[in-house]
């Protein structure tokens, strides 16, 4: 064979089976038009270990429980400015009857997308607008940071917990406070050092924030950022941690105390049951311990059995509706009293939080 | 009988070209995009795709209907405004890695500006927003050309310094003071007033005019590099600067010129992003433009019609990619893949210019004898 026949040949075969497939996938597509498709728009990669893949646990949950009544798909790692948008768009016009926007900068980018189509449902998570076609769900993981901010106060040592933050909205800020209010109450001399490592994802800028914060004697890390970087580098210091989004012990056993976790699955599910049975409304959904959205991970057996119970019946209390975290008396970083004993700070003022309480060390940046 | 000699050939040989082919310059993208398509589809394949599907899906698919033809454009316009600015500056060899600052600072500037017209109406005050979004990604850029004429500062150490401030600005201005008082303190500003968002080109579609500017600096800028006596100086700075200096061009002034340019044509596409798809401040304006476009003006070989193509190229894949996430439920490193992947083989064609293969031949001698044989015969 010449090498030009050669040649030929080699871009004749994929030319070949191009024209196959695509008529076959044009086949695919028009007979496959039952089940309910679920799209879900994600702003890490779905293997980050943290915010994502919560998410997407929740859509392999409604995969598995409504089988062949859904097709579900994903695009991960979507930045929050101009292209959510036309990510949003193209899934809305590829036939998606339901789609979930898992992060907040994707508020603005899913209500344009929702107007121009009204037929399809949208879901966003952690924002505040809605339309008609349009709901807003979150999970109340401040009570899971309450829960492992008492163990934290019970672990320490030097009385020093170390904080890695993301960027300072109220979601954030909220987390820090719930978990300084738990650590307190189980150890009123802790104090709770942040550092700002503005990024959402970014495992090494994770790792020297955490690095620093063991450096300024805290013992005891834990998160807000998606990667398990802090788990690493404190099992490698020999430190506790404290994971957040997904149980993190597989990064470090010992290390790995407990981890505030998100379980979206059964919401997820249950929203995609509305929209079969057409019973779906927009409304704006906050559930959290009580409904299992959020939970904490098994505590680690260097935990000690006072502690588990501490933790259980506080647990109890917040299910039952007896304890709301942020019961009074909340007193800010100044000394200011923020809510008096016997009242509890409102949700209003929970989405909103822009202060640190009193026992975080530090400026909040910009407040 | 020649095909019957090259049975005995074995390998082949590099030779350097008498002078570089402008044959293969113009072949040389073209030969890396057929490379990139054929891998493309062998990594398809591989992970189990039927590989002309998976390709359509990520090339044609994103173009099957009007929308995706506007967010092409809507996608491209920033990246070629950025390249179209770059393309001077690395034409007289300044090598400014700065856009991505200028672009931010753009949008920011111009943002203030949009934010602060709120309340006011009448066509002027888009052209303030714009003209000062411009002004302001020009003033970053003089920033880096103040240190490089007067103090002889590496501009490729400060472009990429005053990056990072400039994010860190941008970050500042939405955590802080121009953040929405009405958005819950949300990191981002107040949606701007309609009289300062950019006008739509078809009603319903994101595309906006941002896609004229874009064309007009790519004319401006063509003029500028082949017909003006700057161009031909920018172009005498780079290829050679002490020839530049013997012939008496002001290289410092030559410096400012184009690193002003660059800034105010980065600026006005940061201004662009937020008055046009955005429409607002936040955090995540810069979709790393400024540096997507140091790719594009390599891709389009400093060549205003390149880039033009390269800018489109770079957009496509990322709506491709997008798209097989969507339709294949495919990872999205596959967009870096494709993007890599295209770079790579359009640097090693790229040396097809310069050498060309031989099929080496055999010894002299034996084809000698040959000849002597066949004479005989």
């Amino acid at each position: 064979m010449n090498p030009m026949q050669r040649f030929k040949n080699i871009i004749k075969r994929p030319l070949g089976s191009f024209a196959v497939a695509a008529g076959l996938a044009a086949i695919a597509a028009t007979v496959n038009a039952d089940p309910l498709k679920v799209g879900f728009i994600y702003v890490g990669p779905t293997g980050d270990a943290g915010w994502t893949y919560s998410h997407d646990l929740g859509r392999q949950y409604v995969e598995a429980q409504l089988g062949d009544k859904v097709e579900t798909s994903y695009v991960e790692s979507v930045s929050e400015g101009a292209d959510a948008e036309r990510v949003i768009h193209q899934m809305a016009s590829k036939g998606h009857e339901l789609i979930f926007t898992t992060s907040f900068g994707y508020m603005n980018p899913t209500l344009k997308v929702a107007k121009r189509f009204p037929k399809v449902v949208f879901e966003h998570a952690s924002g505040y607008k809605r339309a008609k076609n349009m709901g807003t769900y979150f999970t109340r993981a401040y009570q899971g940071r309450y829960l492992t901010g008492l163990v934290a106060g019970k672990m320490t040592k030097t009385n020093v917990l170390g904080y890695v933050a993301s960027f300072p909205i109220p979601e954030v800020i909220r987390g820090i406070n719930a978990f300084t209010k738990g650590a307190r109450e189980a150890n009123p001399d802790v104090t709770v050092k942040v550092v700002w490592a503005s990024t959402w994802y970014d495992p090494a800028k994770e790792r020297e924030a955490a690095e620093t914060l063991i450096l300024q004697n805290a013992d005891v890390l834990t998160q807000h950022t998606d990667s398990a970087a802090i788990i690493q580098s404190a099992q490698a210091k020999g430190v506790y941690a404290i994971g957040y989004h997904s149980d993190m012990s597989l990064y470090g056993k010992d290390a790995h105390l407990t981890a505030t976790v998100h379980n979206w699955g059964p919401l997820y599910l249950e929203k995609a049951q509305q929209v079969i049975d057409g019973s779906w409304k927009a409304v704006d959904l906050w559930p959290g311990i009580a409904e299992g959205t959020t939970d904490i991970a098994p505590l680690n057996a260097a935990v000690p059995e006072e502690v588990k119970q501490l933790v259980a019946e506080k647990k109890a209390a917040i299910k039952a509706g007896t304890l709301r975290v942020f019961d009074g008396p909340v007193v800010n970083q100044k000394g200011e009293m923020v809510v008096p004993a016997g009242e509890s700070l409102e949700d209003a003022a929970l989405l909103g939080m822009n202060y640190y309480l009193q026992g975080v060390q530090g400026k909040l940046p910009q407040s | 009988m020649s095909s019957q000699r090259s049975k005995h050939l074995f390998g082949v040989r590099l030779e350097k070209r008498a002078s570089d082919s402008r044959w293969m310059a113009y072949c040389s993208p073209l030969l890396a995009i057929l490379l990139t398509l054929l891998c493309g589809a062998g990594i398809f394949a591989s992970l189990g795709h039927a590989p002309g599907a998976a390709l359509y899906t990520f090339f044609l698919q994103p173009l099957e209907d009007f929308y995706g033809w506007t967010e092409l454009g809507l996608k491209a316009s920033p990246l070629l405004l950025c390249a179209m600015g770059l393309v001077l500056c690395f034409k007289a060899k300044i090598w400014n890695i700065g856009a991505e600052g200028q672009f931010i600072i753009g949008a920011l500037g111009g943002g203030y500006m949009a934010l602060q017209l709120d309340s006011m109406e009448g066509p002027w005050v888009l052209f303030a927003v714009v003209a000062f979004g411009a002004l302001c990604g020009m003033l970053w850029a003089a920033l880096a050309a103040l240190l490089k004429t007067r103090f002889a500062c590496n501009e490729i150490l400060t472009t990429i310094m005053l990056n990072y401030i400039a994010l860190n600005w941008l970050y500042y201005s939405v955590y802080g003071p121009l953040k929405d008082p009405a958005g819950y303190n949300f990191p981002e500003s107040a949606l701007f007033s309609d009289s300062s968002l950019l006008p739509l080109l078809f009603d319903g579609y994101r595309l906006n005019i941002s896609l004229y500017f874009a064309l007009l600096a790519l004319a401006c800028v063509w003029t500028l590099m082949s017909r003006t006596l700057f161009g031909f100086q920018i172009a005498v700075l780079g290829e050679d600067a002490s020839a530049a200096r013997y012939a008496g061009f002001k290289q410092n002034r030559l410096v400012w010129l184009a690193l002003l340019v660059c800034g105010a044509l980065a600026g006005l596409a940061g201004i662009s992003e937020v008055t046009g798809p955005v429409g607002q401040l936040n955090a995540n304006i810069s979709l790393g433009y400024g540096y997507a476009a140091i790719i594009v003006v390599f891709l389009g070989r400093m060549h205003p019609v390149g880039i033009l193509f390269a800018s489109v190229l770079l957009a496509l894949t990322f709506m491709g990619g997008e798209m097989v996430q969507m339709e294949l439920t495919l990872p999205k490193s596959l967009t870096g893949l494709f993007q890599g992947m295209l770079l790579f083989f359009l640097l090693a064609c790229d040396f097809l210019i310069g050498y060309q293969l031989q099929w080496s031949r055999p010894n002299r001698k034996i084809s000698t004898v040959d000849i002597a044989q066949k004479a005989q015969e």
